[in-house]
């Protein structure tokens, strides 16, 4: 994306709406957003329960149990960006970008850590193809990391942005829906966790 | 006139390259012809086949060109049924009526300057147009297009070019774009619903948006709800083909003499999500042709949209009720009985809401002076169009009748008279009634006439006879008549429908013919040609670039301020200050 | 143009009825099943009531039409007239609701319903683009299949395991005979890709699921050979995947198994 593309997709086009409403459709995209992507899972998990109750050939796949690690990491992140906002619009620049950098180090240390989990199962013998159930687990693990990556690239961008101190107060838009689509990742994950744990 | 105009701010700048204003625009109006043409542009190429489709029907053993001087394989003929549907149901009627029409008026009927999100909007353009070029490559890879039907039931659609020509690569590229499909449609849809809840101008409140902005609405929360299911139904299903999981293909599957290799999956799973999208589907390709005809039924009668209120109600009462009907295209897939029970009776209370429609719109015109402009020829064919495929409905949503009628020809006159010729009708009336403020010329009324004319009979000609097919028990999706002998009888009236689709088909190409002889020679058009009230007819044919020229307008009437006592003019625009 | 359209639209209602009703000669072939007299009637009184509804719609769009053809007057000014509105919604509802309970029956004779206990049972195989029927012989048990077994190269297309001595008297045939006045189980299994199994004078139809057994019950009555298209999309040779139902007296019937199985 060119500079001016990427400038207007993240300031919206405030100067031709009247005041406040920019603000109020990226609020309101982003709630959008995240029922579409409900949908998206809602049909994973409805394609997950009616297959698991299918045949005889569903082996209940025990969770790796570094799993529960990278869920405490996640829950983290979400508390630090929850920080990163709250400086944010206490106008404290230090300890924004401290937060945010604890925020993307922590997303970042998630995936990486989803990644291990995918190679200790690999190790293990345990492919997408071995079983519907390990189908299911690298699909719903895999569909929730790239839906993460996504909301770590916007987290990168704003990284830029605070580091150019270009982040301030009128930003706060940005860091705000993108605070609201991590906390969303993250619930999606206990979410998915529960259903892989649960629902065996 | 004085229109209401609040503190204006500075006027906004068209940019000026060629590829930033034509190409890669952020502009909703020009976003939205490009859509409108694409649909164009699909739908010539989706009739296209379709009429290859009428020629195998009539003349099995015929040559035909384009097919090397020999006969059509079955196999090219199932493709054509596939790559028809597909195209029609995907890049016609979800693109033109709501990517086409709805950005291009969305935002200037509820006062806004643009589209909540220009990126986002042209982004979901060029995917959607991405999208297409994939689907239309599928003809052109080894095997060809797939030949399961848009439905793409698994196991055919599941287990690779093993299952017949096309099933290959051309099932792959398939699903790749109709995935990318829903990823443009999901970025439109949301596009759609921030513009409406945000961006209404001053004055506009939700009961005071014209029927389309209700209607562009209703059809992209389904858009949201729906494509996001599609999208992950075709995630299973390519996982299936090309990685080997077993989500939809049971095991111990034997073609030629060859074992598949999956096991324990669920053909009927396949169904369920796809039905889940595809009954909503049927109501966004068909909803913005109502809400197109009932705003223009309103403004050729010169009266007010009978039942405003109740035309919204069910509207979403339409919508939240697609939802809970998809197991009628299932009844006898093997599920439940209990299940299908349950399915009927949902699926004909939507027959209440599509019953208010038909009532308010048939209302809409009672006591009124009815200008028989073209667009008022196109809406008043699409109530007629809508009330005859609707009523083959009740046959096809009662298990019962379905345990007869599933799969034969009626279900091809149903959902092509309501779902695709009735939309369609829709888009004609909205083409008619929009051109002269998309392009600023007048559209030729005789050749629209004579393109209404012979549309309207045509299609009558050629989808009522295939209910009477239907009743004999003509299966659907059949190359040709040779193979069972109780459809000798009807190849006559194969033959018949082909001709009528070969005259209807010739005369489209007058309606595409006028769309460029009145782009080029048609009359200027006036600001205000129809004497409508919406906001688009306040500013100049074709817009400026920020829509309202600088002004902000503000709303303080209703949408349908027709012959109301009391005012001088048989009309009164929405942003008229009250006296 | 007003008057032009009002006849038009009025045209294409009353050649539309024409051609929809029976002597038309596009009409259901007559039933030989137990669902069939129930069909037919339940299928005339929707015919009937959507006629109805049709006709006076159109008529009213094409009067409508006619009659509020712009002369330069002044429209009137009608918003709406709720009571009405609301009339016409319960009476629709009313209406459309109970057509689907008064045909109800039927679905719940040949879906919900168990097939009589004494009925013969006959497996219905589909594959890509034949049909074959299995009957169980005179042990009344249908033998193991095995799909590494499927090949009809070798003449056991349906893969039945020579192991089992149920599957021994199995009689396979490519099309399906059944004595008249017998209440038949038929059992529908899938070798491939989905089929569908129906026969238009039974007035009944079900999918062929491969890993599914979906099953229907009929009882024939009149002798005779009907066709068995295959109704849901199989591939390029969908148009010719047929077999015949063959409805014998007992005697014919009886022979017929004992013919066959000498072959």
């Amino acid at each position: 994306m060119p500079p001016s593309m990427v400038d207007e997709f993240a300031h919206g086009n405030g100067d031709r709406l009247p005041p406040g409403t920019a603000r109020r459709v990226y609020h309101t995209g982003m709630w959008l957003a995240l029922i579409a992507i409900s949908m998206f899972f809602i049909a994973f998990t409805s394609a997950y329960i009616v297959r698991s109750g299918l045949g005889d050939d569903w082996q209940a796949l025990s969770l790796p149990p570094l799993l529960w690690l990278n869920t405490l990491i996640l829950l983290a992140s979400s508390y630090t960006l929850d920080a990163t906002r709250r400086a944010l619009l206490g106008g404290q620049r230090e300890a924004c970008n401290r937060w945010l950098m604890a925020t993307v180090i922590l997303g970042a240390g998630f995936l990486f850590g989803q990644y291990r989990v995918w190679q200790d199962l690999a190790a293990a013998g345990i492919f997408l193809i071995t079983n519907p159930s390990s189908s299911f687990f690298y699909l719903l693990t895999a569909s929730h990391a790239l839906h993460l990556l996504g909301g770590l690239a916007a987290l990168g961008y704003i990284s830029i942005e605070a580091l150019r101190f270009r982040l301030g107060p009128a930003k706060r838009t940005l860091v705000e829906v993108t605070a609201i689509y991590w906390h969303f990742m993250d619930g999606l994950w206990i979410y998915i966790m529960l259903l892989l744990w649960l629902w065996r | 006139m004085s229109h209401g105009t609040a503190a204006a701010p500075h006027v906004h700048q068209a940019p000026t390259g060629f590829w930033k204003k034509y190409i890669f625009s952020l502009d909703h109006k020009v976003i939205g012809i490009q859509y409108w043409l694409l649909a164009l542009t699909a739908v010539f190429v989706g009739m296209g086949l379709s009429l290859y489709m009428r020629l195998r029907l009539a003349w099995p053993s015929g040559e035909f060109p384009f097919f090397g001087g020999a006969q059509m394989t079955p196999e090219m003929y199932l493709a054509l049924v596939t790559m028809h549907g597909t195209i029609m149901v995907f890049f016609v009627l979800t693109t033109a009526p709501q990517g086409g029409f709805g950005n291009y008026f969305l935002p200037i009927q509820i006062g806004a300057a643009d589209m909540a999100f220009p990126v986002l909007n042209m982004l979901s353009f060029w995917v959607t147009f991405v999208a297409f070029v994939v689907m239309i490559l599928a003809f052109f890879v080894e095997g060809g297009a797939p030949i399961g039907s848009w439905v793409a039931y698994p196991p055919l659609s599941a287990v690779g070019a093993i299952a017949g020509p096309g099933q290959g690569m051309g099932m792959n590229m398939w699903i790749i774009s109709i995935g990318i499909f829903c990823l443009g449609a999901l970025l439109g849809a949301l596009n759609f619903i921030a513009t409406t809840l945000d961006m209404r101008a001053r004055g506009m409140s939700m009961m005071r948006m014209p029927m389309t902005c209700w209607v562009w609405f209703v059809t992209a929360v389904l858009g949201l709800l729906a494509f996001g299911v599609l999208l992950a139904a075709g995630i299973l299903l390519l996982l299936d083909r090309t990685a080997g999981t077993s989500f939809f293909v049971p095991g111990g599957l034997v073609i030629s003499e060859q074992l598949i290799d999956h096991k324990g999956g669920s053909p009927i799973l396949w169904q369920h999500l796809f039905w889940f999208f595809g009954h909503p589907e049927v109501y966004i390709a068909i909803l913005p042709g109502m809400g197109a005809t009932s705003q223009i039924l309103a403004v050729f009668s010169r009266k007010p949209v009978y039942g405003y209120r109740a035309m919204v109600m069910a509207m979403c009462g339409i919508g939240l009720l697609g939802f809970l009907v998809w197991g009628h295209h299932m009844f006898i897939s093997g599920m439940s009985p209990y299940t299908a029970m349950v399915f009927s009776v949902l699926t004909l209370s939507i027959g209440v809401p599509s019953a208010i429609k038909t009532f308010n719109w048939i209302g809409t015109m009672w006591g009124g002076q009815i200008r028989f402009t073209a667009p008022m020829l196109y809406a008043i064919g699409f109530v007629s169009l809508f009330i005859s495929g609707g009523l083959s409905g009740i046959f096809l949503g009662q298990p019962s009748l379905d345990l007869y009628l599933h799969d034969t020809y009626f279900v091809v006159g149903h959902f092509h008279l309501v779902m695709g010729v009735a939309a369609i009708f829709g888009m004609f009336a909205g083409t008619q009634y929009w051109f002269p403020k998309m392009f600023g010329k007048m559209m030729n009324e005789t050749m629209s006439k004579i393109h209404f004319w012979v549309t309207f009979l045509g299609v009558y000609a050629i989808f009522m006879p295939m209910h009477y097919m239907g009743i004999v028990g003509h299966p659907r999706r059949y190359a040709d008549t040779s193979g069972v002998d109780f459809l000798a009888p009807l190849q006559d009236m194969h033959v018949f429908i082909s001709y009528a689709a070969m005259i209807t088909i010739g005369a489209q190409l007058l309606f595409l013919f006028n769309i460029i002889w009145s782009m080029m020679k048609g009359p200027k058009a006036s600001d205000n040609p129809w004497e409508a009230t919406t906001l688009e007819w306040s500013i100049p044919s074709p817009p400026p670039f920020d829509n309202f020229g600088g002004r902000v307008p503000v709303v303080y009437r209703g949408p349908y301020e027709y012959s109301r006592p009391g005012e001088a003019k048989d009309f009164v625009m929405q942003d008229e200050p009250m006296k | 143009m007003a008057l032009l359209l009002a006849l038009a639209i009025t045209g294409i209602t009353l050649a539309s009825m024409y051609y929809f009703m029976p002597s038309s000669g596009y009409w259901l072939p007559p039933f030989i099943s137990e669902y069939g007299a129930a069909y037919d009637k339940h299928f005339m009184l929707t015919l009937v009531i959507t006629g109805v509804i049709f006709f006076l719609a159109q008529i009213a769009l094409a009067y409508t039409v006619f009659r509020y053809r712009g002369q330069g007057g002044k429209a009137q000014y009608i918003l709406g007239n709720p009571k009405l509105e609301i009339v016409w919604t319960v009476a629709a509802g009313v209406i459309f609701v109970s057509l689907v309970f008064a045909g109800q029956n039927i679905w719940v004779r040949a879906h919900i319903e168990a097939a009589p206990a004494d009925a013969i049972k006959i497996e219905m195989w589909g594959q890509q683009f034949v049909w074959y029927a299995r009957y169980s012989g005179p042990d009344g048990q249908f033998g193991r299949t095995v799909p590494e077994l499927m090949k009809e190269s070798i003449g056991n297309p349906l893969g039945i395991d020579p192991e089992d001595p149920a599957g021994k008297d199995d009689l396979v045939m490519p099309v399906m005979a059944v004595p008249v006045n017998k209440p038949v189980e038929v059992i529908l299994r899938s070798k491939d890709v989905i089929h569908n199994f129906s026969v238009r004078e039974l007035r009944i139809k079900q999918d062929a699921v491969p890993g599914l057994e979906n099953r229907l019950h009929f009882t024939a009555s009149q002798i005779g050979n009907y066709e068995i298209p295959c109704m849901e999309i199989c591939g390029l040779g969908h148009y010719q995947m047929r077999s015949f139902l063959q409805v014998k007296s007992e005697a014919d019937y009886n022979q017929w198994l004992i013919d066959s199985a000498i072959q």
